[in-house]
Order: C-alpha cells, then sequence, then structure tokens
C-alpha cells in the first residue's frame, strides 16, 4: 500500500502509538508554568556532573531510560533509538545513548529535532521494522550559551528578540500497536531561508519554515487548520508566531484560534525573564512529553499538529554573514 | 515586516542605566586614586593602582556570578570600563576551564578580549608613528 501522499507527507496504514514519554528539566523550567508535569525536576543545572556537555548527557540518559521504564519496557526491547541536541557533532545525545548498547540514529535537525525523530519513528514502526523505538532530543541552556554565544559570565545584555534555550529533555516511546494517541500522518519539511542574518532573533528565521511545512501538510492531506483541535509549533517565541499567523493568513489558513508555541506555553516570558519564549530541541521535547501527551490522553484535545521548528545556523556560518536556513517538521497525533 | 513584529532594544533606559553604572564604577575609581594620592602616591602610580584595584574587583565579581548580572543592567556602562575588560577575559577563563589549564584556559581566556588586545596594539602603533613623522 502506498502511504506517501502529496508533495511531502505520509498517512500511515497502521498509525503507531505514544505508548510513554518522560520530560527531565532543569531547576528554571521547574519554576515555570508546566511545573506539574513533568516527571523530574533537578535543582542542579548540572544534574550532578561537572561539565555542561555532561550535564546535558545525564539528562538524555535519565529520560531514554525512565521513559522505557515508564512502558514497562527494557532497553533491549527498543528496537531504535533516534535523537538529536544541539552540541557540536550531536555530542549531548551520543554520550547520553553510549550505555545503552542499542541500535541509535542520530538527529541533527536543530530544535525540530524531536519532529524530524516522531516522524521518522513512526515511518520505522508502519513499515514493519521495529516494534517499539523511542525518540529524544535534549538541550542544556548552559551548554548552548557556550556553544553558540558567550561565555555564562560575560556581562552582556540580550536583545528582547532573543529566546532562552531549555534545558531539558523529552523522550517519547512510540510503539507498533496499542491505545493511542495515534500518530497519523508526518510531513517532513524542507530548508527554507529567507535571509534573516539575526541569530538573536530565531523567531523570525524559523516562521517561514512552520507556515511552509503546515500549508503543505493541509494541502497533502486536503485538511484545513481546523482539522485540528491545537497546532503547535517548537520555539517560535512570540515574535516568530505573530510571524507565522500573518505569513498563514497570506496564504489563506486562519489559525488564529487554535495556534501555540511550546516555547510560550513551558516559561512566563513576563516574570522569568527569557525576552521572545524558550527555544531548544529541548523545548517541544520537554512539553510534548508532558503537557501536550497529558492533554490528549485526558481528552482536552483530540487533534494534535505538532510542528518543532529548527534553525539550522552555525557559529561560523553567522560570521561569514551567511542566512539562517530554518526547518520545521509536522507529525500529527490524534485519539481514535 | 520582521523589523515590524521585533521590538527593539529600550535605548533611553539602557542609555540611562549605562551612564549611571558607568559613572559609578568611575566613581568608585576615583575615590580610591585619592585615597592613594592622601597616602602620599605619585599621580602616575596612583592611576595604575586603581586599575589594578578596579580589575580585582570586576573579577572577583565574575567570579561570584554577579559582574554579569550588573552587565545586563547597565550594558555599555560595564562593559567600556576596564573592569569589563576584566570580566571579558575572566568569564571564557571560567567556562573553560574544564577543557584544560592549556588549550581550555590558556587558549580561549583571549576569545572576548583578543580582538581588542590585537587592533588596539595596531592602533597604538599607527598613532605612535604618526606622532613620530608629523611632529
Amino acid at each position: 500500500m502506498k502511504k506517501y501522499i502529496g508533495k511531502q507527507s505520509v498517512r500511515f496504514g497502521n498509525p503507531p502509538t505514544v505508548l510513554e514519554a518522560a520530560a527531565i528539566v532543569g531547576p528554571k523550567e521547574g519554576e515555570g508554568p508546566l511545573r506539574d508535569f513533568y516527571d523530574v525536576v533537578s535543582p542542579d543545572v548540572l544534574f550532578g556532573m561537572d561539565s555542561w556537555e555532561k550535564a546535558e548527557s545525564e539528562m538524555v540518559r535519565q529520560s531514554a531510560e525512565l521513559a522505557a521504564k515508564k512502558a514497562g519496557l527494557h532497553m533491549e526491547d527498543i528496537r531504535y533509538m533516534l535523537a538529536g541536541d544541539l552540541l557540536s557533532h550531536n555530542s549531548g545525545t551520543n554520550f547520553g545513548m553510549r550505555t545503552f548498547g542499542r541500535p541509535f540514529f542520530g538527529l541533527y535537525g536543530a530544535c525540530s529535532a524531536m519532529g524530524e525523530g516522531m516522524g521518522l519513528g513512526a515511518m520505522l514502526l508502519d513499515g514493519g521494522y521495529a516494534e517499539y523505538v523511542s525518540v529524544s532530543a535534549s538541550s542544556h541552556f548552559c551548554g548552548a550559551e557556550k556553544t553558540f554565544r558567550f561565555p555564562l559570565e560575560l556581562g552582556t545584555q540580550r536583545p528582547p528578540t532573543a529566546s532562552w534555550t531549555v534545558t531539558g529533555c523529552g523522550t517519547a516511546v512510540l510503539a507498533a500497536q496499542g491505545k493511542g494517541p495515534y500518530i497519523t500522518s508526518a510531513t517532513t519539511g524542507a530548508i527554507v531561508d529567507m535571509g534573516i542574518t539575526d541569530a538573536n532573533n530565531m523567531g523570525a528565521a524559523m516562521a517561514p519554515a512552520a507556515a511552509d511545512v503546515l500549508i503543505n501538510h493541509f494541502k497533502d492531506l486536503n485538511i484545513g487548520p481546523d482539522y485540528y483541535d491545537m497546532v503547535i509549533t517548537g520555539d517560535l517565541g512570540f515574535i516568530g508566531r505573530d510571524l507565522l499567523l500573518v505569513l498563514m493568513d497570506e496564504a489563506g489558513y486562519d489559525l488564529h484560534k487554535n495556534l501555540d508555541d511550546c516555547g510560550l506555553l513551558i516559561y512566563d516570558r513576563v516574570t522569568q525573564d527569557v525576552h521572545a519564549g524558550g527555544s531548544g530541541c529541548g523545548c517541544s521535547a520537554a512539553v510534548f512529553a508532558s503537557r501536550l501527551l497529558a492533554m490528549l490522553r485526558k481528552k482536552e484535545i483530540n487533534r494534535l499538529l505538532f510542528v518543532p521548528t529548527g534553525a539550522l545556523h552555525s557559529v561560523a556560518s553567522v560570521q561569514q554573514g551567511e542566512t539562517m536556513p530554518a526547518i520545521a517538521h509536522a507529525v500529527a497525533i490524534e485519539n481514535k | 515586516m520582521v523589523e515590524q513584529a521585533s521590538p527593539g532594544s529600550k535605548v533611553a533606559k539602557n542609555c540611562l542605566r549605562a551612564f549611571l553604572v558607568g559613572g559609578a564604577i568611575c566613581l568608585v575609581g576615583q575615590i580610591f586614586k585619592n585615597a592613594l594620592l592622601a597616602l602620599g602616591m605619585a599621580n602616575d602610580d596612583a592611576s595604575l593602582v586603581t586599575a589594578c584595584i578596579l580589575v580585582v574587583i570586576a573579577v572577583l565579581l565574575t567570579g561570584v556570578g554577579l559582574y554579569s548580572k550588573l552587565g545586563k543592567v547597565a550594558g555599555a556602562g560595564s562593559i567600556v570600563p576596564i573592569t569589563g575588560f576584566a570580566n571579558a577575559i575572566t568569564a571564557p577563563a571560567i567556562e573553560y576551564k574544564k577543557e584544560g589549564l592549556v588549550l581550555g584556559v590558556g587558549a580561549k581566556m583571549f576569545v572576548i578580549a583578543g580582538p581588542v588586545i590585537v587592533y588596539g596594539a595596531m592602533a597604538s602603533v599607527l598613532v605612535g608613528l604618526f606622532h613620530y613623522f608629523l611632529r
């Protein structure tokens, strides 16, 4: 049976189930509005380690282990692990996963990693290549600052358009068979570059990529935005969210009623001083693994379109004056 | 469209804060200098020792995590004085300590202050040459 439809989407013949999920976050996220939904809030931003990089890997390890445990599985039951992060060479993930000894696909889609992983994981399951897969994405504020910006103790000001990288890791265990919620379709994003050069305004760079994947998703599946109870982007922040609404209006899609953004849910933007909102691979992953999955299970929402967004720049590309390419992946998750 | 949607920095408020904090740092320096002069130190020596004292204070504040908080409020007010320079050397030194004393602290210490030293030294050579030939 042909499962690919339209320009860049797939509709799953046997929709995989989101079996379980685990979210581990740092202290700042633990003070945020979603504090009651996380599995673990670490009071220590170093997670008992002695460097930011090791802390992120420890977070990845704990989250993958906990998600499997919650699903009642041993690590040996997980056929493939798919995961990504923001550090150089995906090292946060690679070092976190090294103890498991399970087949592993490392992903880099910047902050879109969770969407990329869930789409690919669902394809593996629906294709009959696995019974269980685990998908993780992580980021660490301090590690990301060190990799992409300045040393932490440098006395600089952040512009109002900057976002705050989430310290957290979310893992979802997907199963070929189960009672839902089901991953029913996925649209893989293309790289979109609208010429933004300001690395402190990632929402603006990512909004066109989100618009592109949303428009193609709606066209490919022949549905409108009203089909979903909630369309949630990864980390556009308030500037990117506003820009996305304008772009979607121009394309003739009204998202004003049901669009939200994980980066706007994870922090209280006023009291937590995060400027444009939360960002990072861990942002969409931790919000999905905590609040969004809970909403689906409690039937507060029945049709969710999860759209993690990523800005694909590097320190070198910004310094060489390159514009910022961006990507977004859409994954539809529904109760039946 | 992007510019319209993106709020700019609050220039007037930032300037005022920078002026107040930058001024306060200079005032602290002046107090030290006056005290040193009162102790009978020569003017040039007093200036040098004052700069050293300010650098030590900035390094200590960076070490305990307070200079970054000051910088968030003051912006250029705490970057431009010599204390900002001390902060720019100490912050990467702390950040890269885990990568070792040679390739970590030693190599990365100047990632931010390095350009200031390079172009500062070059500019002073150029000005010196002008001064020598056009005198």
